[in-house]
């Protein structure tokens, strides 16, 4: 079966700086993919350029198989795409509620209420303390909390791919590990595809099956998680390792 | 106590306009971060198509099914000629500049307002035009000694239904939910499925729309209309707006009533040629000491 989500020599530019320099992947169906690598790497840019939110300069992103320049970016949903950003992005001034219920926004033509009823549902089950506050608005939630929204409105669209930026960033050490768990288990549970991007390589090498570790806008390695975890110069660069070596 | 009773109904009425068209100020800012400086003189459009559709066009339903029937044509013209002029504005004026930044919008915005003015001067003349009596019910009660008309009770209870009706749809609609949305994070709301466009082109019929409806029961009530007081009416509204706190649907409605009140009763225990100083220390009062306005932002950012 072809990869459900491929980029192809992907470029990007801000205006005269190149973020991206011909970056190319690809996710199979029912796989955890990281995307490993330093601040300023392209690896935020990489996202943003597959839900269409920045324009390529030149390259393709197929998703099933069909270019993705084919639809507006507000169609993605709909396609079974969700994007979960960087920095969370929740509706801070809307009720807890109300933002997951924008999650089925892109889909509300495909889902019937009943469904969409369900789907909410099971992100309550996931994520309970969501439930316990849906009638407050989601900027009075804590880091941790609102990441789960964030994680939780994307889930309601009942996604095949998700695109997750950096969902462990500023969180505390104990919450990192539930965010990481609460990965694993969508992933199990509801066998959605994730391209996970990551300042935490050793946790996401952990949860991922393949990696792909980006440099500057290129990618600099690739290969199954468990041959970048165990890579020397890798682990030297990305993972700690040389510390702990000695 | 007479002409307390007797200002605040009169600053109720005024404020219901400086309500609906500080409304279409908030809505515009909150989705677009700009101040529509065009949105003045599409209430004096409003003004304008009002009298025309009922000087020369529902004068014939006015005179077989009343003033009432003829006032509702009149008030259904506004209110779609008025959004199609919005949203003609929006598509001409403002989304060809909308990539090069805010400044650019503004001075577009006050360019619409010139062309607006002068195609209103252009059409029907320089000078005042009047609404004719009859056009317009005269029937008035007295309650208690207090005079209040026909007129002012339907402008009153016309606004806050049209304000119900806004408040529902951004409050309490999945639609309005995506507006609200927009207006904190467009690239977010994209990503979930909001085509932003749509949502633009809803805020620039609909506030348009609420205005030339606040233009034309303003023709009703005053039955003299010149080409050049949307400018004036744009400044009080847009005070209004800053007053309750902009880019907030509830706040706008607040702040327009408020504002009314505050300049009739001015007028009456001070001076009327005072009256727009008021305004416009009210405007610097609150810049200085509240700025986010009356309502307000509720919570803070988190980061």
């Amino acid at each position: 079966m072809p990869p459900i989500l491929v980029a192809e020599d992907v470029r990007v530019s801000y205006g005269a700086v190149e973020a991206l320099k011909g970056v190319s992947l690809s996710l199979e169906e029912g796989d955890i993919v990281a995307v490993l690598g330093a601040n300023g790497a392209g690896k935020t840019t990489l996202l943003k350029a597959i839900s269409r939110i920045l324009p390529l300069t030149s390259g393709v992103i197929k998703f099933r198989g069909e270019d993705m320049r084919k639809y507006p970016p507000f169609r993605l949903p709909s396609l079974g795409l969700a994007h979960v950003p960087e920095g969370r992005r929740i509706f801070s001034t809307l009720t807890v509620e109300e933002n997951l219920q924008l999650g089925n926004y892109g889909v509300r033509d495909k889902m019937t209420p009943q469904d969409a009823e369900r789907e909410m549902r099971r992100v309550y089950e996931l994520f309970p303390i969501l439930e316990e506050r849906k009638r407050q608005l989601a900027g009075t939630l804590s880091g941790g909390e609102q990441q789960m929204l964030a994680i939780g409105r994307a889930l309601v669209s009942r996604p095949q791919v998700m695109l997750l930026d950096e969902p462990s960033l500023g969180l505390a050490p104990l919450l990192v590990q539930e965010i990481f768990k609460v990965i694993e288990q969508i992933h199990r549970e509801r066998g959605v595809s994730i391209l996970l991007v990551e300042q935490n390589a050793r946790k996401s090498l952990n949860v991922a099956s393949y990696g792909y570790i980006l440099e500057t806008g290129k990618v600099h390695a690739e290969g199954k998680a468990k041959e970048l975890a165990s890579d020397p110069h890798l682990r030297a660069a990305y993972l700690g390792g040389a510390a702990i070596k000695r | 106590m007479g002409v307390f009773l007797e200002q605040l109904v009169n600053g109720l009425t005024i404020g219901s306009f400086y309500a609906l068209v500080a409304l279409g100020y908030s809505m515009v800012y909150g989705v677009m971060k700009l101040i529509n400086f065009a949105h003045g003189d599409l209430f004096a459009l409003g003004s304008y198509v009002g009298y025309a559709v009922l000087v020369y066009g529902s004068c014939i339903i006015t005179r077989t099914f009343g003033v009432w029937a003829g006032m509702a044509i009149a008030m259904a013209c506004a209110f779609l000629l008025v959004g199609a002029a919005g949203l003609a504005m929006e598509r001409i004026a403002y989304r060809p500049v909308t990539a090069a930044g805010r400044l650019p919008l503004v001075v577009s915005a006050l360019g619409v307002s010139i062309f607006l003015e002068n195609a209103i001067m252009a059409i029907w003349g320089p000078r005042y035009q009047a609404y004719p009596a009859t056009v317009v019910p005269s029937v008035s009660w007295n309650i208690m000694g207090l005079r209040v008309t026909a007129m002012q009770s339907f402008i009153l209870l016309f606004s806050l239904f049209l304000m119900a009706m806004l408040y529902y749809i951004v409050q309490k609609t999945r639609f309005g939910a995506a507006i609200r949305a927009t207006a904190l994070d467009r690239e977010m709301a994209t990503m979930l499925g909001v085509d932003v466009d749509v949502v633009i082109r809803f805020i620039f019929f609909l506030g348009p729309a609420l205005g030339g409806i606040a233009g034309i029961m303003n023709g009703m009530y005053y039955r003299q209309i010149s080409f050049a007081m949307g400018w004036n009416y744009g400044l009080k509204a847009f005070t209004a707006t800053i007053l309750g706190g902009i880019g907030n649907i509830p706040a706008a409605m607040v702040g327009g009533l408020l504002l009314g009140i505050l300049e009739m009763l001015g007028a009456a225990y001070i001076s009327s040629a005072w009256k727009d100083v008021f305004t416009f220390l009210v405007l610097i009062l609150v810049l200085i000491v509240r700025p986010t306005g009356l309502v307000g932002e509720r919570i803070a950012e988190k980061v």
